[in-house]
């Protein structure tokens, strides 16, 4: 199995990681080699069983729908790269 | 000061509350440990002003009477724990100038404890190498050499935890433990490692990499350490709903109670190629040692063993994928400015992430991605429950598990990083654990030929750490391990 730099760079624009001509084609090469080896999973026959996403068998605790924190606007925004009032900033998005 | 140095943390709480010690006199010996230990690249933050602070309030607690658990001790974190205003890069460039206005629960827990805090410890980027070469900061360095004094890996991704514990430059450390990030690098430099049941600590405030697998613990010189730190860690949170509402233990207890009629596994599957000698010699001493303390020991299988690291190499990535959105380049850390919104992402997270941070949220991407979610993550979450099943089968028969921590000790620095799956490889006998949520301690318990530290680990049922304790006590004991690498601060013992 491999993975073909167009891959790759399809991959890489949903992860939001911009890739130049030269990293595609490590990362095409070292994709291939881990989904390769990857692929032992294939032997081993899993029907009927059901998928365990996490390990957690305790029942999530309830708690009262209380407000605990809040008014910290100043903490959420202190370590952004610009800001403006209470927002953050990001490149005009709208035509 | 090299009397100090040479207590553990139990010893050195013990002359505290006699008052033959102050913990300003212990912090002062311990900064200048870690001034003499520079060059093994441990911490990326030391934070001595808010130790010295910390130190002279301890002094004060035990002054009146009130000392917490662990007042006075000076403690190293790794720097994937969110400190309140003190920076915290999860040794990323995307972090960089991240100062949290917040404080980790484990990390809190520990500071009203009476913890003090050294400083941030190396890791590999965002958690994710077993080498520490994936820092932004660089490698953190084992303190243990070989005869011809190449640089050590001190293996990752906690590897200035453990460096620095073993160096005398840490009394204790906290770390995180996702595939084997405690108990690999705990074994390459030849201190305890633990990493507790899934649920036992709060993940709350740690930077996350794979929320399914993640579990804070510590590094300690011996296990009663470990007992005695992890018992300030523990507990249950609000803010962590995978945080188990149980009643931590006192696990210190649990240390000298012995282990008469505990019946310890041995796994058949965990004999793999390219183990070396030494280690497996290792294993059956680990066996004979537990026999002879009042075990009986049980050969057992756990069939899918094969299976646990690839099917953790589909499931961590796709975690750590998903969880890595939030590094966008708006909210904290850096940013690339570029036209449109897209193209700051991409560039921001291109600039930011080290390559095998970007390798594996591609490969989580992919396992996530349409036409590829079937076949690669749903099957390896099925592969887990199989995993899990194993284990759950293996522990009617017997309640604690004996393996080796590691398949080779350590490994020059460089010499690993060129192939991402021979790094992977390193995980091969801690990774099960985490899928299926076990507590497992590595404990070291001999030299390799070649004069390294190994290690041997131990697994038990989720939330039985004090049976780890027990069988790791008893190691201890007739391992007679000695903790003295070539490049430490001092005579630890």
């Amino acid at each position: 199995m491999s993975v073909d730099k167009h891959v790759v760079k399809k991959i890489a624009r949903l992860a939001r990681i911009s890739v130049s001509e030269e990293k595609s084609e490590t990362f095409s090469a070292d994709l291939g080699n881990i989904l390769n080896w990857i692929e032992q999973l294939k032997e081993v026959n899993t029907d009927g069983v059901e998928p365990l996403s996490g390990v957690n068998e305790h029942a999530l605790v309830w708690r009262e729908d209380n407000i605990t924190d809040g008014e910290i606007t100043d903490k959420v925004l202190k370590n952004a790269p610009e800001t403006a009032g209470e927002f953050f900033v990001v490149p005009k998005v709208i035509e | 000061m090299s009397e100090l140095l040479k207590m553990t943390a139990t010893q050195a709480r013990k002359s505290l509350l006699k008052r033959e010690i102050s913990s300003v006199e212990l912090l002062n010996a311990y900064q200048t440990a870690m001034e003499k230990t520079e060059a093994l690249n441990n911490y990326v933050t030391p934070t001595l002003e808010v130790a010295k602070e910390m130190a002279i309030k301890a002094d004060k607690t035990y002054a009146k009477g009130n000392a917490g658990l662990l007042a006075g001790l000076p403690i190293g974190v790794k720097d994937l724990f969110c400190t309140k205003d003190i920076e915290t890069t999860a040794c990323s460039a995307i972090l960089k100038g991240f100062f949290p206005p917040y404080e980790s629960t484990v990390t809190s827990n520990v500071w009203k404890s009476g913890g003090v805090m050294l400083g941030k410890l190396n890791c590999d980027e965002f958690a994710m190498g077993s080498s520490n070469e994936t820092s932004i900061f660089g490698p953190a360095i084992n303190p243990w050499s070989k005869i011809d004094g190449s640089d050590l890996s001190s293996g990752g991704s906690s590897g200035g935890s453990a460096s620095s514990v073993a160096a005398g430059a840490a009394l204790m450390s906290l770390g995180t433990d996702t595939g084997g990030s405690i108990r690999q690098p705990a074994a390459f430099c030849g201190v305890v490692g633990l990493k507790p049941t899934y649920g036992r600590c709060s993940r709350w405030g740690i930077v996350a990499f794979a929320s399914s697998l993640d579990q804070a613990g510590p590094f300690t010189r011996t296990v009663e350490d470990s007992a005695l730190i992890f018992s300030a860690m523990a507990g249950h949170d609000q803010k962590d709903s995978t945080s188990a509402s149980l009643e931590t233990p006192n696990f210190s207890e649990a240390v000298n109670s012995g282990i008469e009629g505990l019946r310890i596994g041995i796994p058949a599957e965990y004999y793999v190629d390219g183990m070396d000698t030494d280690i497996l010699n290792l294993w059956k001493k680990g066996r004979a040692w537990l026999e002879q303390a009042g075990a009986k020991v049980v050969d057992i299988s756990l069939p899918h063993t094969k299976y646990a690291l690839p099917c953790y190499y589909i499931i961590a990535p796709a975690e750590a994928s998903s969880n890595l959105a939030r590094y966008d380049g708006v909210k904290y850390g850096k940013r690339i400015e570029k036209e449109s919104l897209d193209a700051m992402y991409e560039a921001t997270r291109a600039d930011g992430f080290g390559e095998e941070v970007q390798r594996r949220i591609l490969i989580g991407t992919y396992a996530l991605s349409a036409g590829y979610y079937d076949a690669y993550y749903l099957k390896a979450q099925q592969v887990r429950r199989l995993i899990k099943e194993d284990f759950d089968k293996a522990f009617n028969d017997v309640d604690v598990i004996l393996t080796p921590t590691t398949p080779t000790a350590a490994f020059p620095i460089g010499a690993e990083i060129v192939d991402p799956i021979t790094m992977y490889l390193n995980d091969v006998f801690t990774v099960p654990a985490n899928l299926a949520g076990l507590p497992g301690i590595s404990v070291p318990a001999g030299l390799s030929e070649q004069g390294l530290p190994l290690g041997l680990q131990l697994l038990a049922p989720s939330f039985r750490e004090d049976r780890i304790f027990s069988a790791a006590s008893a190691i201890e004991k007739q391992a007679e391990f000695s903790l003295a690498p070539v490049r430490a601060a001092g005579d630890l013992q």
